[in-house]
Order: structure tokens, then C-alpha cells, then sequence
């Protein structure tokens, strides 16, 4: 599904790209270089955003990315009016600049239908879809009273509203009654004082004339095709593509700096998490698998994934507060001290806790010094991509509101009983991205804490954005997409390893769970037996592959059935290769008891390799 | 790299303070250039429309959404009192009516016949703008605000809650590592913008509070103690917006950590000046930390000497910013080049610093922060 902003390909030749991500704190620029006919990343550059005060321009901040870019490579890309394209004849400038943007809160929105779980439902995938962070979803049938929602609406100031509501030809009151009070609320932008809010109206085609009636002249109107035509399926396109020409035309017009930033690009600025799952998109059809992506930032943890027969279903949620700076205090605030001090082997005082968490969130630039720093930031950062994760599987659903048939087995399958269509067994890849997996110390660390969050089945490859590039390869993939791809490959993607994590569970640790046995490269045959409750590695390089026959137990399934063997073709990693779980799974739990658990956390990181262990040896005896 | 740079908080005893202020949406500014005000003085005003009242007519006289114009006493446009009757109906041959009365004074706006609904719009309301410090407007915004210039002592907290309020400056520690506690406060703290040195305790704070204090200035708080006396805890590092009698600002971080003794001192040579601080914290692009300035005719203001980057070199003084050295003042000794391993297994870019201690030990980079002047 592409994306459906008009970006066309570019024929021309292209031989040198400079490709800038403006976030909310830092500024990332990249450039790609065509060498012996392959795409491939030269060097990045970043600095802080400018885009507050006291710049409150944004192309100073990529002024200072690039310049970094032009003293590592040592040539000159910066003219007086900013990126210098065509490359000239002495070599000064690319051949194209691009751009994606998330700073200044990125794009914010409100969308509204007429029932939670069904129009409303499609408008918040839209928006999602579209790179938005939706503020609130308003509903007929959302538990408020009228003067509540127009509190609400009134309250917020997002920076444009999707309304939808009804099939087309289908009933009008209620997506008027929605309007009426989105009228009422005479709601406001947060940008551009004195604007008129954008309002797309993506509903019942029959209810066009009353919806204008309501609020042309108090809104900026905009009236595209109805996003849920009938109830059996979805048309996001239309309602897409104008959310993206209003980030152009109203918050990136209105953000400073970026009036002359849209001049310095040939294509225009692509909100960053719409970039991002583009490039997802472009991987699951790229290698043929279903994936996942997230980046775990500051302030939100964004997920997005690729499912179905022809990975038709894209979906992308944000967890606007669950973030490892800015909002880290709300992953302590929803998941509660007990649950983040679960993956912690030492004890620490919860008033202590609670301050050093406090402290990341007001000098978020800090890293840890020591190691039990390490390990409570990466607590931390297992229960915000686990929280995520639960949210993303509640939106990721199919059609609500569709009738269906179910045949007697799926009446009886009870893992099927929820509706979500993200399907773990048939994952192929976990791609991970953000300052704590992109920079953990120890790439076993960044495969641990998927593993923990995820909780991954089956067989499932394990990567990395090596330094967070994937939102600038998300826009050049609109524009040039093989140049896109090369460098996602073979620069952007790091290859952790493949894990095998049987589903079910055992009576007690130590009986039998699984036997792998693996053909290396090389010919040699490893087999390794795996106890319930244990982890273990067989290595296996980042770019060799083995043949693996992975036989479970009678209680354990590997998605072929209880106890049946599997045989497949594995790839390795710099994480340890092939990766045993057999901590159980539906459901993984934790001993309660503090020193068994404790135990068994220790065993898992020895087995990963993922700490120096001398050193947490010394904070499990201090803290006891 | 001989050098490395971070930000850092704004200590400083005489600058000049540009403070925008704005309207939320547009108005009217109150106030010429060149006029001379003080915190309360009025300088904008806008009327946000009022709160709209939803009545469903159709459901309430029970007839259908395209029939209530039959029924309505009242059209679009036209004022209507409370209790005034709005709607009404009668039924088999006249004998039974049913009325429709506005539960709220406004204007009637929109008369559905779709959904039945009527919109009433109570009155305007108004919004001012105040001035929050004693200065000059210097620049006019068409409609929004102004910017309001004054001189004196501007100094950045790390993180506070509570909004704008004015008070005069009382030292309450006399020394930047002392804890200010509840038994310290007495009446005459009332309409005082308290200073502590390591913590303000959650005893201190309640007792501020009702003896009417403006506001606490001290280096530390314990978390539960904020959550206590807030009554919820704070997820997102935004905050201002908080229903509390004082504001609230830390200039360290949380737990007991001594005041840097330059703020420490600054303020108390500041002690019985009028001052305006600002709890609201944000912490994210475009960085809002908690501020206190006191506007001083007489202040010297002499241009900075620290670059507006925060360049460090051997020599400058940093506060440590993260264990295990947290909220220890340091002086750089060097600044090697190369990455470092650290405890944690990360290769990073560090210096060596002195602490007060004397000891010299490896901190990255990231984990200082310089006080600007």
C-alpha cells in the first residue's frame, strides 16, 4: 500500500543524496552516494533542532546537520541558499535534497465518527497512517455527554480534525450531530493564531451539504471521499493524502523556519512516522515477511506493522506518553514500580527509583555512567515497548461491525478470541529503532529487551536501525526507490539474530522444552537441547544462514502444532546468532519469589552475554 | 575536539529579560510602546466565545428533528434568559404541553433539523493578558500581546509546577546545603517567595501553603513529596497548569541536593526584592524551564562571557548531571578526544573532573551541565 501523497519518481540520474530528519530534539542528516553502481550511506551529521526559540528557524539546525556532513566527508553541500542542487562541476552540492519533519510536536490531530469502534476506528487509522499523533477520538457512542466533547473539543488545539461517520447512502443524524458540536466548540488551531482549523470531512457522501451548511464558515473545510464507503471495507487513501497537503499547506507553513525549507526541497516534507512506515511497508515487500516495526523515542513509542496474505494491513499506533525521557514518568506512572522493577536483578529503594527516573526526565540528554543505571533504564524501556505493544495489537484489528463467518475450529481456537490480526507465530521480522535500542552498549541487550516486550514466537529475525535512518530512506523510497532499498539493506538494517521461541509452557524449570539442530555454514551439525525456563545461543554470523529442524516438546508448539518439528532457513546476527527462548510462552511469567527471579534474571543475561556480569555481581551483593 | 559543549540553566545577576506575551487567539493589545508596567498591569485582552449549550428540542418534546421549527419560541440570533422557554408542544387536541426551557442565558445559534439539536451560546468570555513583570513594552504584536523588556537577576530552576506569581524573596536557609522544613516557616512568610538550600520538604510546602506563601525556590524535592501534595503524580514533563496556591521551583533536581552555591548566593543578595517567577517546566524541543527574575533598575548589565553554545574547556566549573556523581559541582581537568568505555560497556566522549572532594574521576560528556552567566 503506498503511500498516497503525490511524490513521483524521479528518472533522472542520481548519484549523490542528502536526506535530513528534523525531529524533536535533534536534527539527523545522511548522506547516500552511488558507488560501483550500489546506493550507499557516505556518513551522517546531526545537531540540535532549531525550530523553538531563540532560533525559531529550522534550517539553522539543518544548516549545522549538514555542516557536520561537509567537515566528515570534507566537501561543501551548503550554498547561501541552503542544500546546493544539481551537484556542480566542482563538486560543491547533491543531486537531491529531501526532508522529513516531526518538530514542534509534530502533526496533532483529532479525529471524530460515529461509533467508537467502527468509523471512528477507521478515521484513527488514517490518521495514525498518515503520521499523525491523535489527541483525542471523539464518538457518539464514547461514554461522554454532549457539553463534555465540546469541552474537549474546545480544550485541545490540534492542528486539523478528521471527521467521518456513516456509509455512504446510510443514515446523516449522527456524523451532523458531530459536527454540530464540533461547531459549537468553535475549536481553534495550535498553530497560526488568527487561522481557520482544517477540518476534512470523510463521511456519509449524503451528509455533504449539511456538513458545509454546519461549518464552512467557521472552519477551513476540506470534503474528500467517505473513508468507510460501506461497512466491509476501508478507503484511507483519500482522507491520507489531504492530511499530508494540509501538513504542508497549515503546520509546516506555520512552523518556523520551514516556508524556506519547503524551498530547499524538490520534494515535499514528509511528516516523520508516515516516512517510517512507508519504509516498513517497503521491507515486508521487499523480503516477503510480515513485520514489526517501533521506534522508542523520548516522549512516544511508535509501532507499526506489515500483516496479511499480501501485506494489505498497515497499521501504525503512537503511544503519545510512553517515551524514555520526556514521558518516561508516565511509563512509571501506567505500568506501576513493581513491573519495571521485575527485569531488575538487585534491589533499590523505591523513593530512589522514582528520583532517578524524575531526573532522566528533566535532563533527558543524560546517559548512564553506571551499570545498574543501564539496567533500570532498559527495565524501563521494556515495559514502554511492551505497553506500546499492547496498544498497537488493540488497533491493529480488522473491520469492526462486519459480520463473520467462523468455521468450528476458529470457534473453538481460543487464541483467536480477541480481534487484533497481528499474529505473532506468523511474524518474520522485528525491526527496533530509537536512542535505547539503537544505542544499547551491547547489541544482545537491544535482542533481550524485544524478546521481553514482544514476547516473540515461533521463528523471528531480529534487527536494528543502526542510527536511525529509516525515516530519510521512508521519503527517498517515494522518490527513489531502489536507492531506498540498497541502502536499507545493506547500511540501515542490523541483523541481530533469529530467535526460536517455542509457544506453551512446562511444569517447572529444567524439563524438556525444545532440540535444535542446526546445519552451519560449514557442514558441522550443532545440536542443542533447551531446558523450560532457559535461554541459549548457537552462533552463527550476521550475513551466514544455517538449516535449523527445531523439535518442541509435547507442550510446546513452534506453529506447526504441539510437539511437531520444523525445519526452516535461519539467518545470524552480531547478537548471538541463533537464539533459544524457551522461558515459555501465553503466558511468559516471572517466578514471584525475589531470589528465584533474581536467579533466573542473572541466568538469562549470562546466557546473552548481555552485561558484564562481574560488575552486576557487585550491585546484586551491594543492594542485599 | 579540544572542547565539548551542553546546555545549560541561566544564572545571572543582571541581564536584559524579553518576555512575550501573548494572547490564545486574537484580540486587543491594551498598552502603547514605551509604557511602563508592573506584574499586574493588564497589557491584552481577547473574548473567547462562550460555552455552548447542546439541547436536544426533538427528544424532549418528542417530535421529529425536521418538525422543531414548528415548535421553537426562539430562532437563530435571538438572546434568551435562563429558564425562558425555548421550545414547546402540545398534544391530544391541546390538552397536554410539553415545554423546552434553556438551562442557560445566551444566544440562540443554530436550530438543527436534522438532529433536533439547538446550540445556545452563553456570553462571551473575557481573557487578560497581564504584564507578569515590572518593565517597558518594547514591542507591539497587531492583536496577539507585547513584549515587555526589564533588567535584573534571571534565574533558570530545572524543573517547578505552579504558574506565574509575584512575591519578595525571603531566605529562609542561610546556608545551600541546609533543608528547609515545615517549623521554618511562620506567618510572616505570607506573600513571600521562600528560598531554601538542599530540599524543600513536604512539610515546608503544606505549611507555605497555609500560612500563603507565593512560592519555594530550593534545590531538591522528594518525588512522593511533589506527588503528595499535588495529589497526582506527573506522567509528561509539562507542567504550570497545576491547581495550587505557590509555585513550586527546584533548581537541582530530585532528592536532597545542595543549591548551587552561585544561585544560592545570588538570591540572597537579592533578599527583599520583588521577584516574578514561574513554575511551568517543559521538557522537550524548545525547552521551558522554571524561571525566576528580579527586575533591578541599578543592575550593571555587562555583555556575556560565556558562548551562547556553553563551550567547555580544562578549568570551567560543571555540575554533574547523573549518578554516580549526581548534583556534585566539578571542575574540568580535561577533555580527552578519543571515546572511553565506560562502566556500562558504551564508548562515549568524557572529561576528567575534579570533584570538591579532590578526587579526579571519568564523566561523559552528556552527563554535565554549565551554569551560564
Amino acid at each position: 500500500m503506498a503511500h498516497e501523497v503525490k511524490r513521483e519518481a524521479i528518472t533522472r540520474e542520481i548519484n549523490s543524496i542528502i536526506a535530513t530528519d528534523c525531529g524533536s530534539t535533534t536534527t539527523k542528516a545522511i548522506l547516500i552516494e552511488k558507488i560501483d553502481g550500489a546506493y550507499r550511506l557516505i556518513d551522517r551529521g546531526e545537531s540540535p533542532t532549531t525550530v523553538e526559540a531563540p532560533f525559531e528557524d529550522v534550517t539553522a539546525g539543518v544548516r549545522n546537520a549538514v555542516h557536520e556532513l561537509e567537515e566528515l566527508v570534507g566537501r561543501i553541500f551548503l550554498g547561501p541558499d541552503g542544500v546546493v542542487t544539481p551537484r556542480q562541476p566542482d563538486g560543491t552540492g547533491v543531486d537531491i535534497y529531501l526532508s522529513t519533519s516531526s518538530a514542534g510536536g509534530g502533526l496533532q490531530m483529532m479525529v471524530a465518527g460515529v461509533v467508537k469502534s467502527m468509523t471512528a476506528e477507521s478515521a484513527q487509522r488514517a490518521a495514525l497512517g498518515a503520521g499523525a499523533i491523535v489527541m483525542d477520538v471523539i464518538s457518539i457512542d464514547d461514554g461522554r455527554k454532549a457539553y463534555e466533547k465540546i469541552q474537549r473539543i474546545r480544550q485541545l488545539r490540534p492542528d486539523m480534525i478528521l471527521l467521518s461517520g456513516g456509509i455512504d447512502g446510510g443514515t446523516i443524524t449522527h456524523v451532523v450531530e458531530i459536527a454540530e458540536l464540533i461547531s459549537a466548540a468553535e475549536p481553534k488551531p495550535r498553530l497560526g493564531i488568527g487561522f481557520q482549523l482544517p477540518i476534512i470531512y470523510a463521511g456519509n457522501k449524503e451528509a455533504r451539504k449539511y456538513i458545509t451548511d454546519i461549518l464552512e464558515k467557521k472552519v477551513d473545510l476540506r470534503i474528500v471521499d467517505n473513508l468507510r464507503p460501506v461497512l466491509e471495507s476501508e478507503n484511507l487513501g483519500p482522507a491520507r493524502e489531504e492530511i499530508h497537503n494540509l501538513f504542508m499547506e497549515h503546520v509546516m507553513a506555520q512552523a518556523p523556519g520551514y516556508n524556506k525549507l519547503m524551498q530547499w526541497t524538490e520534494v515535499p516534507i514528509m511528516p516523520t512516522p508516515g516516512a517510517v512506515g512507508k519504509i516498513i511497508q517497503t521491507c515486508a515487500a521487499e523480503y516477503n515477511i510480515h513485520i514489526i516495526g517501533v521506534d522508542i523515542g523520548g516522549a512516544t513509542t511508535d509501532v507499526f506493522s506489515v500483516f496479511g496474505d499480501d501485506h494489505e494491513y498497515f497499521n501504525r499506533t503512537v503511544s503519545a506518553n510512553l517515551g524514555m525521557s520526556y514521558s518516561i514518568c508516565n511509563v512509571l506512572l501506567e505500568t506501576g514500580v513493581d513491573n519495571i522493577m521485575r527485569w531488575v536483578p538487585f534491589e533499590i529503594e523505591e523513593a530512589d527509583l522514582r528520583n532517578r527516573i524524575r531526573n532522566k526526565m528533566i535532563r533527558p540528554t543524560t546517559i548512564p555512567q553506571t551499570l545498574d543505571e543501564l539496567v533500570i533504564e532498559q527495565a524501563v524501556s521494556r515495559e514502554a515497548l511492551r505497553l506500546s505493544f499492547i496498544h498497537h495489537k488493540s488497533l491493529a484489528t480488522g473491520l469492526k461491525g462486519v459480520q463473520k463467518v467462523r468455521d468450528i475450529s476458529e470457534a473453538f481456537d481460543t487464541s483467536s478470541s480477541s480481534d487484533t490480526i497481528i499474529n505473532l507465530m506468523d511474524l518474520g521480522m522485528i525491526v527496533g529503532s530509537g536512542g535505547v535500542l539503537s544505542h544499547a552498549p551491547r547489541r544482545q541487550q537491544t535482542a533481550l529487551m524485544m524478546l521481553d516486550s514482544f514476547q516473540l514466537e515461533g521463528f523471528t529475525e531480529l534487527t536494528v536501525d543502526s542510527i536511525f535512518m529509516t525515516p530519510q530512506l521512508g521519503v527517498l523510497s517515494e522518490v527513489l526507490p531502489k536507492a531506498a532499498a540498497e541502502v536499507f539493506d545493506r547500511d540501515c538494517l542490523i541483523f541481530l539474530g533469529t530467535a526460536i521461541c517455542p509457544v506453551g509452557n512446562a511444569q517447572k524449570d529444567g524439563e524438556k522444552c525444545v532440540t535444535v539442530k542446526a546445519t552451519m555454514p560449514n557442514g558441522e551439525v550443532i545440536t542443542k537441547e533447551v531446558a523450560y525456563g532457559s535461554l541459549a545461543t548457537i552462533p552463527l554470523g550476521e550475513a551466514e544462514y544455517a538449516e535449523v529442524e527445531v523439535m518442541p516438546s509435547g507442550n510446546f508448539d513452534m506453529g506447526k502444532g504441539r510437539g511437531r518439528s520444523i525445519s526452516k532457513k535461519v539467518r545470524g546476527g552480531v547478537a548471538g546468532g541463533i537464539i533459544i527462548d524457551a522461558r515459555g510462552r501465553r503466558p511468559f511469567t516471572l517466578p514471584t519469589d525475589k531470589n528465584t527471579r533474581i536467579t533466573k534474571l542473572f541466568e538469562w543475561f549470562k546466557a546473552l552475554d548481555i552485561y558484564s556480569m562481574d560488575v552486576l555481581e557487585r550491585y546484586m551483593k551491594t543492594s542485599k | 575536539m579540544a572542547n565539548a559543549y551542553t546546555p545549560g540553566l541561566k544564572v545571572t545577576a543582571a541581564s536584559i529579560i524579553s518576555k512575550k506575551r501573548r494572547l490564545p487567539i486574537l484580540g486587543e493589545v491594551l498598552v502603547q510602546k514605551g509604557s511602563k508596567v508592573s506584574p499586574e498591569t493588564p497589557v491584552a485582552k481577547a473574548y473567547i466565545p462562550g460555552n455552548p449549550q447542546s439541547i436536544n428540542v426533538a427528544n424532549i418534546l418528542g417530535c421529529e428533528a425536521e418538525d422543531i421549527e414548528n415548535y421553537m419560541k426562539k430562532k437563530a440570533g435571538d438572546t434568551i434568559a435562563k429558564d425562558e422557554v425555548l421550545a414547546s408542544s402540545k398534544s391530544f387536541f391541546g390538552l397536554f404541553k410539553t415545554e423546552c426551557k434553556s438551562p442557560v442565558a445566551g444566544t440562540v445559534e443554530h436550530v438543527s433539523e436534522i438532529t433536533g439539536q439547538v446550540i445556545i451560546r452563553g456570553p462571551a468570555v473575557p481573557i487578560v493578558i497581564n504584564a507578569y513583570v515590572t518593565g517597558t513594552v518594547t514591542e507591539i504584536i497587531d492583536r496577539e500581546g507585547v513584549t515587555v523588556e526589564t533588567k535584573g537577576a534571571f534565574i533558570q530552576g530545572i524543573f517547578g509546577v505552579g504558574g506565574e506569581r509575584e512575591g519578595v524573596l525571603k531566605m529562609i536557609s542561610q546556608n545551600h546545603d541546609e533543608v528547609l522544613d515545615g517549623p521554618a516557616i511562620t506567618a510572616d512568610c505570607k506573600d513571600k517567595i521562600l528560598v531554601g538550600g538542599s530540599l524543600m520538604t513536604g512539610a515546608a510546602i503544606k505549611k507555605a501553603a497555609a500560612v500563603g506563601a507565593r512560592g519555594i525556590v530550593a534545590g531538591g524535592i522528594i518525588d512522593k513529596d511533589l506527588v503528595d501534595y499535588l495529589g497526582f503524580d506527573i506522567g509528561v514533563a509539562i507542567t504550570g497548569h497545576e491547581d495550587i496556591p505557590l509555585s513550586l521551583i527546584v533548581t537541582e533536581g530530585f532528592g536532597k541536593i545542595p543549591m548551587a552555591n552561585k544561585t544560592f548566593d545570588l538570591l540572597k543578595s537579592l533578599e527583599g526584592m520583588t521577584a516574578s517567577i514561574n513554575g511551568a517546566t517543559q521538557i522537550r524541543a524548545g525547552v521551558m524551564r522554571p524561571e525566576i527574575i528580579v527586575p533591578n533598575e541599578a543592575a550593571v548589565v555587562h555583555e556575556s562571557t560565556v558562548d551562547l553554545e556553553g563551550n567547555l574547556d580544562a578549568g570551567t566549573v560543571i555540575r554533574c548531571i547523573r549518578e554516580p556523581y549526581f548534583g556534585q559541582i566539578a571542575e574540568i581537568v580535561d577533555l580527552p578526544p578519543e571515546l572511553f568505555v565506560i562502566e556500562t560497556g558504551a564508548k562515549v566522549r568524557i572529561m576528567h573532573v575534579k570533584l570538591r572532594t579532590g578526587e579526579v574521576v571519568v564523566v561523559p560528556r552528556a552527563n554535565v551541565e554549565l551554569i551560564e552567566e
